[in-house]
């Protein structure tokens, strides 16, 4: 039975149905320039639109936070050529408050969404599930492409209101009203707010669409012999984030719905009777509740965090063990901690708001579960350092973004444990400690994460190799750059520093890190400048990288690497390979490595 | 469908689904566990807003109207047991179409299927008749007429909740409809015949008795508590 006739219809009624294709005319589709890349249903391609949408995206976001940290480096000089470019929001060649708050804003937006979901998960879980699970595409390669476009138009919606007269969004990434729902109480709560609302209803439709694919896939279309516990780390972690997205999206879509109608319904769902400075007039709304919106917000914000780092807790893992040439270590282990990480995401999101005014004993509650997310991390963490040790290691950049990832997430986790305590939250919130925490364990390991897995399986993408030489500068300078940047800010937060700030050199206490914000920012201009770098090398090696020539040159044991180096349509020509063992084998019975497709020897020893 | 299972299959090995459902029903499950937790989201949102306010109308007092009924006279939840009889019946139908279906019954499929579409209209229907007689009173987004059971005046959340809440259940009713329409018009056409299984008639039969579902939590939480 091959794997389309039977996952494609009622087991019952194999012969009858219409599979979307099959074997014998997988490699002789028509295809234009238009189905083949535009609007290609073929996931290879669709991962590919993803990850450069993902890079353009990054570079936009990257470049905001270059412009706040000149501001936040340099604030009492004038930048003329910062008004030839802005014009009235760098007037006289400064950051405007309104438009500092706009590049805040939508540097945590487009980073957090735009880049490390849609950017990473889009990328790899469509390029590596049909791959590596032994599938032809994904179960439907219509809702597939569709999940695309639809991210596609949440992009330009998004950058369309950069362009508005009032601005972008203003009011964090987190969009609290009631000054997300005053169009009265801030330049960017008018038209940006609008457009932010529907970007990111857009963004919740690709990632449903998204989701269900992945799920519906890992689960139906495995080839022969993938049982579950035969799938890599980077199917169970691409998994467990699908179901996360799949669940707690829709909360922030209600929530954002009900937010509309607050802007433009004179509903009180969120508002009461507060008094507007600006207008100087008191609302006419009754009864809402702002803290209301916390709650569906952070229902999805906290499991967002996860569904960040799991794509790439799960890249790491695949890549560290290749490299290792060692069996990842503790593979349940690995994947219960996954588990145990989807259920506690779900659990948590209240340590977002323990100065809300939230009730101490339920704080109390959500601090006992946020510190026991502490245990399966810290299991991911042991397990990552025991595949390491003593293992054959092979510091290609692939693995050096691996080794980058697990050192980061160690650094950003243990400030988690200081500011899942309510106590201590008091006075870190809303300070650069923060700032730090989560730029280091979400936001710099997803980066890393993500940058491991384009290494690794740029090959397979695009069947040419990287530059190696631009890649190495490329991670220990973003690696090294990353600590420097970050690892001061905890100093400037335990000393009180607020984020969010356009300019601390009024305040006495904060006069202090005058010196320390300009490294800062020198650091951080640096970075984004060797990320062009790696733009470059990305797109100059798609068509000038040296060529694969082996169709497995990581010695890798997973499926993608039976499939040819350039696959077409439906991956593999002929028959799809039947799997017989787990993708770990390395460094067994004195053979380097044993692929999924070869099956068990007669005195091979258990793993 | 039923069908003999060999004892000892291994159901999670690969090669075959591990429920034995196609790709589209296990994409439906999961489609509308996201969409239980829109509903619910919202639900709780109105319940957490109720809770933290001091009253709340009476939904006796203010669902009393029917239809070519003079005012005066009160018939306190009958219209809306009578909406919710005919959401209910149409799921009945639902049902028997998809049995139908199992039967490869064609002409049984759009037997059923037309008046599952009619009770979806007819639910649509009274839902519209509802948002207007209410809207004839004074309420809408932002506008409450209604006072609290204790005879205070009220925020406006209770509209404002109802109208979104049961908008956004009609919007689904709404969808359904069409879906169903497809769904009849492809049987019309013998597509369904010609591939030999009534898979869509099922998938959209999910999806509709979720919608009736959902109805029962809306049903409880604006028209009974």
């Amino acid at each position: 039975m091959s794997n389309e006739a039977t996952l494609h219809g009622h087991g019952e009624v194999i012969t009858t149905h219409d599979v979307h294709h099959d074997d014998h005319d997988v490699h002789h589709h028509k295809e234009t320039f238009i189905t083949k890349y535009v609007f290609s249903q073929d996931h290879k391609m669709i991962a590919k639109q993803f990850l450069i949408t993902g890079m353009v995206w990054a570079i936009l976001g990257g470049l905001m936070s270059v412009l706040f940290r000149l501001q936040l480096g340099y604030p009492d000089a004038t930048f003329p050529w910062l008004e030839d470019i802005l014009g009235k929001w760098a007037k006289g060649g400064k950051i405007q408050p309104e438009f500092y708050y706009a590049l805040v804003t939508m540097h945590g937006t487009v980073l957090v969404f735009f880049v490390l979901t849609g950017g990473l998960s889009g990328t790899f879980a469509n390029f590596l599930i049909p791959l590596q699970i032994g599938a032809r595409d994904m179960a439907s390669p219509m809702l597939n492409m569709l999940s695309y476009w639809f991210f596609w138009g949440a992009s330009v919606v998004m950058i369309s209101s950069l362009f508005v007269e009032t601005g972008p969004a203003s009011g964090g990434w987190t969009s609290y009203p009631p000054l997300s729902a005053l169009g009265d109480a801030s330049e960017g709560s008018k038209t940006g707010m609008d457009l932010w609302l529907i970007a990111m209803a857009l963004f919740v439709v690709s990632s449903l669409l998204g989701g269900l694919n992945y799920i519906s896939t890992i689960l139906n279309m495995r080839t022969k012999g993938m049982s579950m516990t035969r799938l890599p780390l980077t199917i169970w972690a691409l998994f467990f984030t699908a179901v996360l997205g799949v669940l707690s999206f829709p909360v922030l879509l209600s929530g954002f719905i009900l937010l509309l109608f607050d802007r433009h319904g004179g509903t009180s769902f969120y508002l009461s009777d507060i008094f507007l400075t600006e207008t100087n007039k008191a609302l006419p709304n009754e009864g809402g509740s702002a803290i209301l919106y916390q709650h569906l917000f952070w229902f999805l914000g906290h499991p967002e965090v996860y569904i960040i780092i799991l794509p790439a807790m799960g890249l790491v893992s695949e890549v560290m063990s290749v490299n290792a040439r060692k069996p990842i270590f503790g593979y349940m282990a690995m994947v219960g901690s996954l588990f145990a990480i989807a259920i506690l995401a779900f659990l948590v999101w209240a340590h977002h708001m323990f100065v809300t005014g939230l009730n101490p004993f339920l704080g109390s509650v959500f601090v006992l579960l946020t510190l026991l997310i502490a245990v399966p991390s810290a299991i991911k963490v042991f397990n990552w350092l025991t595949t390491l040790w003593r293992g054959n290691i092979r510091f290609t950049p692939a693995m050096l973004f691996a080794i980058g990832f697990v050192s980061m997430f160690i650094s950003g986790g243990l400030t988690g444990i200081f500011l899942g305590n309510s106590t201590l939250d008091i006075h870190l919130h809303d300070t650069y400690f923060v700032i730090a925490h989560f730029h280091i364990v979400m936001g710099v390991s997803g980066i890393l994460g993500m940058f491991c897995g384009i290494y690794h399986w740029f090959p397979k993408m695009y069947g040419r190799y990287l530059n190696n030489t631009m890649a190495y500068i490329h991670f220990w300078v973003t690696f090294a750059g990353a600590y420097l940047i970050f690892w001061p800010m905890h100093y400037e937060g335990l000393a009180g520093m607020p984020r969010r700030y356009l300019d601390y050199s009024n305040w006495i206490s904060f006069n202090q890190f005058g010196d320390l914000n300009r490294f800062i920012s020198v650091v951080a201009m640096v970075v984004f400048a060797v990320q062009l770098l790696f733009i470059f090398n990305f797109f100059y090696s798609i068509f000038k990288g040296r060529k694969v020539i082996s169709q497995n040159p990581w010695q890798s044991n997973t499926l993608e690497w039976t499939a040819p180096i350039r696959p077409g349509h439906g991956n593999w020509p002929g028959e799809i390979p039947e799997v017989y063992r787990w993708p770990y084998d390395y460094a067994k019975d004195g053979r380097d490595f044993i692929p999924q497709t070869e099956p068990i020897g007669g005195n091979e020893s258990k793993h | 469908m039923a069908q003999a299972i060999p004892a000892g299959q291994k159901w999670w090995s690969g090669g075959k689904s591990p429920f034995n459902v196609e790709y589209g029903k296990l994409m439906m499950w999961y489609f509308l566990m996201s969409d239980a937790f829109t509903f619910g989201a919202f639900l709780i949102s109105y319940g957490s807003i109720r809770f933290a306010t001091n009253g709340w109308p009476d939904p006796n007092e203010v669902f009393k109207a029917f239809p070519f009924v003079p005012e005066s006279i009160h018939l306190p939840l009958v219209f809306v047991s009578l909406m919710t009889f005919i959401l209910i019946m149409s799921s009945v139908t639902m049902v028997l179409a998809v049995a139908a279906g199992h039967r490869n019954d064609q002409k049984g499929v759009t037997k059923w299927m037309i008046p599952t579409i009619i009770g979806g209209l007819a639910f649509l229907s009274c839902q519209a008749w509802e948002w207007t007689h209410l809207h004839g009173e004074g309420a809408w987004w932002g506008l409450n007429p209604f006072l609290n059971a204790d005879g205070t005046k009220a925020t406006t959340n209770f509209t404002n909740f109802f109208f979104t809440i049961t908008g956004f259940h009609g919007f689904h009713v709404f969808s359904g409809v069409i879906i169903n329409i497809i769904m009849l018009i492809k049987n019309l056409r013998g597509d369904f015949a010609k591939r030999g299984h009534y898979l869509m008639i099922e998938k959209a039969g999910l999806y509709w008795h979720f919608v009736d579902l959902v109805w029962v939590f809306v049903f409880t939480c604006f028209y009974l508590l």
